[in-house]
C-alpha cells in the first residue's frame, strides 16, 4: 500500500488516488505529419523502467487534482512529488 | 484427490551444469515458457544446443506464483487458435512428459452480473462454438447445478444472471508442470542454468551475438527472451522497445478445505476468481493492482475488495482463513493480447506481454515459440501477436475474454 504525499492535501492512503500511467507524454504537435510508427510509439509505447519512473496520479477521493510523482518502481520508493506543468526534479 | 496419493519426487529432476561458452539457442527466462520452449525445440525439431538462464531458481517466479487456470474460451480467433492449440497440449501433457501434472478438467464458469456481460457472454459462447471451442451458456439455476456454493440469490447487489461455462477447462499443479518440462527438456540435453542473470545483450550490425550473464559471456545463434513481467529490462538490453507495462498480480489461498468447490469460478464484474487446490486450498485472484511495479507484492485494498467479491459469490468462505498472499509480476500489453515473434534485431526472438493469463498457454506458445525460433518466422497460430501489429494497428483486443481488469 502506498502513502502517496499529494501537493495539496498531504500524504494520504493509494486507495484515495486514481493512476494515469506515464507522465510528460505530450500530445504530438502535428498529428497528421506522424508516420504509423510514431502513433503508435504515441499510442502504445510506453517507460518500464525497473527504477526511478514519472508518473500521474488524480486525488479522486478528495481535491480530484493531477499532479506527478517520481517512484521507483523497483522499491516503490517515492523519491518526488511535484505539480502538474512543473518540470521534474532533477535530483530523482 | 488426498494428500497421501500424490507422487513422490526424485532426488534430482535435472542436472545442474556449469554454462558453456556457446549454444544454438539461448533462452532468457527459466519459467514455464522458457522450459517449454526448449522442450518443444528439442522435441519438435531437434535442436538441443540450448541453455535456459534463470536468474532465481527455475520456475520461481510468475510460474510459481499463479492461479493454474486453464481454459481456451477467448473471444478472437486469433486468441482461441493458440489457447486451444495449448489446452489440446494440455489433455495429452502427462503422457507426453512421461510427468505427472494432476491435470484437472473440472470446467470454468465465467459469472455474468448484468444485461451487457450476458450479452457478450451469450456472444462469446458462440463465438468459441465456431471455433470448436466446448462452450455452453448457463442460467443461475444451472450454474447452481456445477458449483453448488455459488450465491445465486437475486437479492444481492450483483446478482448472477448465468455464466459461460467450458467443461475442458480446469487447473493443474504449477510447479509439477514446470519440473516435468524441465526434467523432459535436460533428458533432451538441454542445459539448465540456475541462478545466471543476464546482465547485457551483444548485438553487432543488427543482429545478436551472445548474453552477457552473471557468469561470462553466452555466444547464442539465436537469443529467446521469455522474460515476463521483466521484458522491458531484457529487451531494452538489445535496444529493443517493448509495449508492455510491468504490474503486481496478487493471489491468495485459504488454509485447507475439505472438497467444497468442484470447479472453477470466474468473475470479471465483481472481481474474484476461485479453484480449490488438489491439497484443498482455496485459491483466490483479482485484478492487477493499477499502478506499475516490479514488487512481487501489491496493496491490501485489492485484496479487500477480492475478499468482499468473494463472500458475497461464495457466503461459505466466511469462516474460511487466508493463510498466504503473495504477487507475481505481469506484463500487460495494450490490447491485452501476448507478443511472439521476431524483434527487429535479426535472431531475437520476444514472448512477452502474457499479462494475467501465461500459464494456461504454457504448451502452446512454447510449442508456437521453438517453431518461430526454428525457422526464423512465426508458426500461424503466433503469426498475429507479432511486434508489428501496434504500427499496422491489426489488434487482437481480448480484454472481454482475458477475465482479469487490465
Amino acid at each position: 500500500m502506498l502513502l502517496i504525499p499529494c501537493p495539496w492535501c498531504g500524504p494520504r492512503d493509494e486507495a484515495e488516488f486514481h493512476y494515469g500511467g506515464q507522465a510528460h507524454v505530450a500530445y504530438p504537435d502535428d498529428p497528421a505529419a506522424l508516420s504509423d510508427t510514431e502513433w503508435a510509439r504515441y499510442l502504445f509505447f510506453r517507460d518500464n523502467p525497473k527504477g526511478p519512473f514519472a508518473e500521474r496520479w488524480n486525488h479522486t477521493a478528495a481535491c480530484r487534482r493531477w499532479f506527478n510523482v517520481v517512484r521507483d518502481t523497483a522499491t516503490n520508493e517515492i523519491h518526488a512529488v511535484y505539480r502538474t506543468g512543473e518540470t521534474r526534479p532533477v535530483s530523482a | 484427490m488426498s494428500t497421501d496419493e500424490l507422487p513422490e519426487h526424485p532426488d534430482r529432476l535435472w542436472n545442474s551444469p556449469e554454462p558453456k561458452s556457446s549454444y544454438d539457442v539461448v533462452i532468457v527466462g527459466g519459467g514455464g515458457h522458457g522450459l517449454a520452449t526448449a522442450y518443444y525445440l528439442a522435441k519438435n525439431h531437434g535442436i538441443t544446443d540450448i541453455a535456459v538462464l534463470e536468474k532465481g531458481w527455475l520456475a520461481g517466479g510468475n510460474m510459481a506464483r499463479n492461479t493454474t487456470i486453464i481454459r481456451s474460451n477467448y473471444l478472437w480467433d486469433e486468441s482461441a487458435g493458440i489457447y486451444e492449440h495449448s489446452l489440446k497440449l494440455w489433455e495429452g501433457l502427462e503422457e507426453d512428459l512421461g510427468y505427472p501434472i494432476l491435470f484437472s478438467q473440472r470446467g470454468v464458469l465465467n459469472l455474468a452480473h448484468s444485461m451487457q456481460d450476458v450479452r457478450e457472454s451469450v456472444r462469446r459462447v458462440n463465438a468459441n462454438r465456431l471455433n470448436g471451442v466446448d462452450a455452453e451458456w448457463l442460467g443461475p439455476e444451472e450454474v447452481k447445478e456445477v458449483c453448488p456454493i455459488v450465491n445465486v440469490s437475486p437479492d444481492v447487489r450483483y446478482p448472477v444472471l448465468g455464466a459461460t461455462y467450458q467443461p475442458r477447462a480446469g487447473i493443474a499443479k504449477h510447479d509439477y508442470v514446470a519440473w516435468g518440462f524441465a526434467r523432459a527438456a535436460a533428458a533432451m540435453g538441454v542445459d539448465l542454468i540456475e541462478h545466471c542473470e543476464v546482465t547485457g545483450i551483444d548485438v553487432v550490425d543488427g543482429r545478436v551475438r551472445a548474453v552477457q550473464t552473471t557468469g561470462g559471456r553466452i555466444a547464442a545463434g539465436k537469443v529467446a527472451l521469455c522474460a515476463a513481467g521483466h521484458s522491458s529490462v531484457v529487451g531494452r538490453m538489445a535496444g529493443v522497445e517493448l509495449p508492455v507495462q510491468s504490474h503486481p498480480l496478487q493471489a491468495l489461498v485459504s488454509e485447507l478445505l475439505e472438497p467444497v468447490h468442484p470447479t472453477v469460478v470466474m468473475s470479471n464484474a465483481v472481481h474474484v476468481y476461485v479453484s480449490q487446490a488438489h491439497k484443498g486450498e482455496l485459491v483466490m485472484g483479482a485484478g492487477i493492482d493499477a499502478y506499475t511495479s516490479y514488487r512481487q507484492r501489491g496493496a491490501f485494498h485489492i485484496i479487500e475488495q477480492q475478499m468482499a467479491a468473494a463472500l458475497e459469490l461464495f457466503p461459505v468462505f466466511a469462516r474460511a482463513h487466508v493463510l498466504r498472499t503473495w504477487g507475481g509480476v505481469v506484463d500487460v500489453s495494450p490490447d491485452a493480447s501476448p507478443v511472439v515473434g521476431l524483434t527487429p534485431v535479426d535472431e531475437l526472438y520476444v514472448n512477452c506481454g502474457w499479462g494475467t493469463g501465461g500459464f494456461k498457454a504454457t504448451p502452446g506458445v512454447g510449442w508456437c515459440y521453438a517453431h518461430t525460433i526454428a525457422h526464423g518466422e512465426p508458426h500461424p497460430l503466433n503469426a498475429a501477436f507479432s511486434l508489428e501489429r501496434f504500427t499496422t494497428g491489426a489488434l487482437v483486443d481480448e480484454h472481454g475474454a482475458a477475465a482479469v481488469a487490465h
